[in-house]
């Protein structure tokens, strides 16, 4: 039997469908995981997605040909059987379920298996072949509880706020932000102020009828406004522009899976690390390849090297795509 | 443990100078005795145990992880070259305990539970240290690993423990500072005496904290009439404490290193010395004539800690003393340095032994004149010219105001050696390629790198330290304990925005090893910047 997915140059491939999936290449016909930028690019011919996701692809890639699916209903593609089931990564994020001739392959995109106010649960899907992403693939990486960390995240506001200083917080602007939203406001009533980039997902998200603490556009505020006290969330991007200076005290923390190692926060002169991720840490990883019954796995980006040899020691025939695919979180 | 473990996360995150020293101060205030006298060794970079008593090398912390979270241990190797710090990766390796045992305090741990395992069978040492694992939540599990790891590298310097224990018990730094000096053990009897206010007997048998220079980096004429200026030659060689206290004879260097039977014939001198002194001067080569031998001739003698005949004859040493700290048990230090300086001329003329002299004053009627001397330096084997207020006292560390160096060639900096990677070619096996970083604020930041000045002896040496101390690693650069500090020489410095540092030197080369330097007196980059073009 051939594979029902290969890598080629400008992305993954299903032949029997002719698709490919998150391509970083224009292609006639793509299916797309979720709206970060390094999955859902422009110049594809038409966009099959998640539904819940569509107002983000619409936001990041503007008006194109989509296609919106419900999760778990099947289309067909070629002679493919195509469903898409939520990944539980951000708001709209799919796995893809490939069916051909009774051959089940399962497609993760981006994954977490921790609970997430703003987005459908990662659902196991049985299948033949897993291809996983592997962002955080060590043991090192093992997730907190996130209602815990909200707390830390409240409590440092509260520091901050006894000192004069603003508590800036850098997550992306996509998924991250909405999810700190959503999991503060059950700890605290205090809007947030908002870097513009992060406003416009955050509205969205408020269509789309999550819940999430209230929050204000720092722009709106009147010039030489004073921020004291205030937890302001901005990308990390941020970081070192303009537009941070006019918080003249202020104290700044990285809400990130990679703040998991002292290191990357040090490095990178945060005074906070706050260990919140939308991807999934290693027990999930293996757990998750477990739990689908694959009895070959490929990993696409991250500690992918870790991960396959550890599978493959196990007993499971690993692999791997180099993609495009990239780290943030 | 919870305490300490609390401290360190308040200092491990990069808020100023300021909130460190406040929690510093709040932890000694607060802290057990016991307790904060271990926090204190740690914190000025003592270790645990060390290399006579062990208790678990980094072979078998690896080897304990890799059993209790089950995980192979080619993936332990992974994991820690991700991490780049074995203590961290042990703690991130295992969950939390579902339920933290109750708080065992830092020294109840170290006392109890370690020392009394050190050197013992593996088994005994494995069973404490898996126990500590299973029982400690994130922050103390990973602070307990750095107790066995070896420094905690936190940002804090010697000289904010010394305020803020300063501050906390309400004694002068300067007493804190030299009753610190030295060897000593971490008890609650210690942290007693150290921060006690009423005279300790060991007071009288410490050296006193150096007083040490400021680069002079304005024109002279800055520091008013040289009528109010003592100058002196300054020397390149080895700053040193020489004290007779009733017929004790120690000399100290300002490493803090006892040089007792290095140099015999100095302790021969002092030995002879008319009445019990503290002297503050400098160890130089010197065979006969008029100039030192240069630093390199020095540098064979530092390393013999009982020289033979032939070293002796070789390199024979000499001190150039410039201060009298004290004179028959009286502490001079508050008399203005015009006074000291009298009564060491006196005391050393009538002593008559050139082993022991005193530097000499360089006269100079105009800061001109002074400039004119200066330009010489080189033919006399000095550095430059020492400045040195006639009304001020012996302070302690470095202040500026009241000495300064003003050297001859500016383009030389102290730095710290913080990576190191493989060479090429003949070097390909070697760490011969070497950053070198200066301090800004309580940081270390690269400033230049250098692959030459070394001959193949301390090229090898170097290696070996560099692969015994590396604390990460970045593919093939290894990050390096702070600790080595290198003299580096180069053409120029340019301001240069692609630099982190902002600066940027010319050609520069390592032009000795200073193994008499502790890391926390190497040059600031402020001094580098203020020569940029």
């Amino acid at each position: 039997m051939t594979d029902l997915i290969v890598l080629r140059p400008e992305g993954l491939y299903c032949p029997a469908g002719d698709f490919h999936i998150d391509p970083w290449r224009p292609v006639p016909r793509a299916v797309i995981t979720h709206g970060h930028g390094d999955h859902a690019r422009t110049g594809m011919g038409e966009y099959h997605a998640a539904a819940p996701g569509l107002p983000i692809l619409q936001w990041r890639l503007g008006a194109q040909a989509y296609h919106p699916h419900a999760y778990g209903d099947a289309f067909a593609l070629g002679d493919a059987r195509v469903s898409l089931h939520p990944a539980g990564h951000v708001l709209g994020s799919a796995q893809v379920r490939i069916e051909v001739d009774g051959e089940v392959w399962v497609a993760s995109g981006d994954y977490k298996r921790q609970h997430d106010p703003t987005c459908a649960p990662f659902e196991v899907v049985p299948c033949d072949v897993f291809i996983t992403e592997a962002t955080f693939g060590l043991p090192i990486y093992r997730w907190p509880d996130t209602a815990e960390v909200a707390r830390d995240i409240v409590a440092w506001r509260e520091e901050c706020a006894a000192r004069g200083e603003t508590a800036i917080l850098y997550c992306y602007a996509l998924g991250k932000a909405q999810r700190l939203l959503a999991e503060l406001a059950a700890h605290t009533d205090r809007p947030a102020f908002l870097h513009g980039a992060i406003d416009t997902g955050t509205t969205i998200y408020r269509d789309a009828g999550i819940p999430m603490l209230g929050t204000r556009r720092v722009a709106d505020e009147a010039r030489g406004g004073d921020f004291a006290g205030e937890l302001v969330l901005a990308p990390p991007s941020a970081a070192g522009s303009p537009w941070i200076r006019r918080f003249r005290k202020a104290q700044q923390g990285f809400a990130s899976g990679w703040m998991r190692i002292r290191g990357n926060r040090r490095r990178r002169n945060y005074d906070r690390g706050f260990v919140v991720s939308d991807h999934a840490d290693w027990p999930a990883l293996l757990r998750t390849v477990r739990e689908t019954g694959a009895r070959r796995v490929i990993a696409t980006h991250g500690a992918t090297d870790a991960l396959v040899r550890a599978l493959n020691d196990a007993g499971i025939a690993t692999g791997v795509f180099r993609t495009d695919y990239g780290g943030d979180d | 443990m919870r305490r300490f473990a609390d401290l360190f996360t308040r200092l491990d995150r990069s808020t100023g100078t300021g909130d460190k020293r406040a929690a510093l101060v709040a932890y000694f205030r607060d802290a057990p005795p016991a307790d904060a006298a271990w926090a204190l060794w740690l914190l000025s970079g003592g270790k645990i145990g060390g290399s006579r008593a062990r208790i678990a090398s980094s072979g078998e912390l690896r080897a304990w992880i890799a059993e209790e979270s089950a995980t192979p241990s080619w993936l332990v190797d992974d994991s820690y070259d991700a991490v780049g710090d074995l203590a961290e990766t042990l703690a991130l390796l295992l969950d939390d305990p579902a339920t933290p045992a109750p708080d065992l305090p830092l020294h109840a741990w170290i006392e109890r539970r370690l020392l009394p395992v050190a050197n013992a069978d593996a088994a005994s040492r494995r069973a404490v240290v898996v126990a500590a694992w299973r029982s400690l939540a994130f922050a103390e599990r990973f602070l307990f690993n750095k107790l066995l790891t070896g420094a905690l590298r936190v940002g804090v310097s010697r000289g904010l423990v010394q305020q803020a224990l300063a501050e906390a018990s309400g004694v002068d730094i300067a007493l804190i500072a030299q009753r610190m000096l030295g060897e000593w053990t971490p008890s609650a009897a210690f942290l007693q005496r150290l921060t006690s206010r009423e005279a300790q007997p060991g007071d009288a048998a410490s050296p006193y904290p150096f007083f040490l220079a400021s680069p002079l980096e304005s024109e002279p004429d800055a520091l008013g009439p040289i009528a109010d200026w003592l100058l002196e030659w300054k020397w390149d060689g080895i700053r040193l404490q020489l004290i007779r206290r009733a017929g004790d004879i120690a000399l100290w260097s300002r490493g803090e290193e006892r040089l007792d039977g290095r140099f015999p014939e100095i302790e021969a001198a002092l030995a002879t010395l008319p009445r019990d002194a503290v002297l503050d001067g400098e160890l130089l080569g010197w065979r006969d004539g008029d100039a030192p031998l240069p630093f390199t001739a020095l540098q064979t003698r530092i390393q013999r800690r009982k020289p033979g005949a032939k070293t002796l004859a070789d390199t024979p040493v000499r001190v150039l003393a410039y201060d009298l700290l004290e004179l028959d048990g009286d502490d001079l230090r508050a008399h203005p340095l015009e006074a000291r300086r009298a009564l060491l001329e006196d005391l050393l003329e009538r002593h008559g032994d050139p082993r022991i002299a005193v530097s000499p004053r360089v006269e100079a009627a105009t800061w001109a004149d002074a400039a004119g001397l200066r330009a010489g330096s080189r033919a006399r084997g000095v550095e430059g010219l020492m400045l040195k207020r006639r009304a001020a006292p012996y302070q302690h560390g470095r202040k500026r105001g009241d000495w300064w160096k003003w050297k001859i060639d500016p383009l030389t900096i102290d730095a710290v050696l913080l990576y190191a990677q493989a060479g090429h070619g003949r070097r390909s096996t070697l760490y011969t390629d070497y950053t070198f970083g200066l301090w800004d604020g309580d940081a270390l930041v690269p400033v230049a790198k250098a692959y030459s000045g070394l001959d193949d002896r301390e090229i090898l040496k170097l290696d070996a330290w560099i692969r015994a101390h590396t604390t990460e690693r970045f593919g093939p650069v290894r990050a390096v304990a702070h600790e080595q500090v290198f003299e580096l020489g180069f053409e120029a410095v340019n301001r240069s925005s692609r630099h982190k540092s902002g600066i940027a030197v010319r050609f520069p080369r390592i032009l000795r090893w200073r193994h008499d330097k502790p890391m926390q007196e190497a040059d600031r980059l402020d001094a580098l910047k203020a020569l940029a073009r």
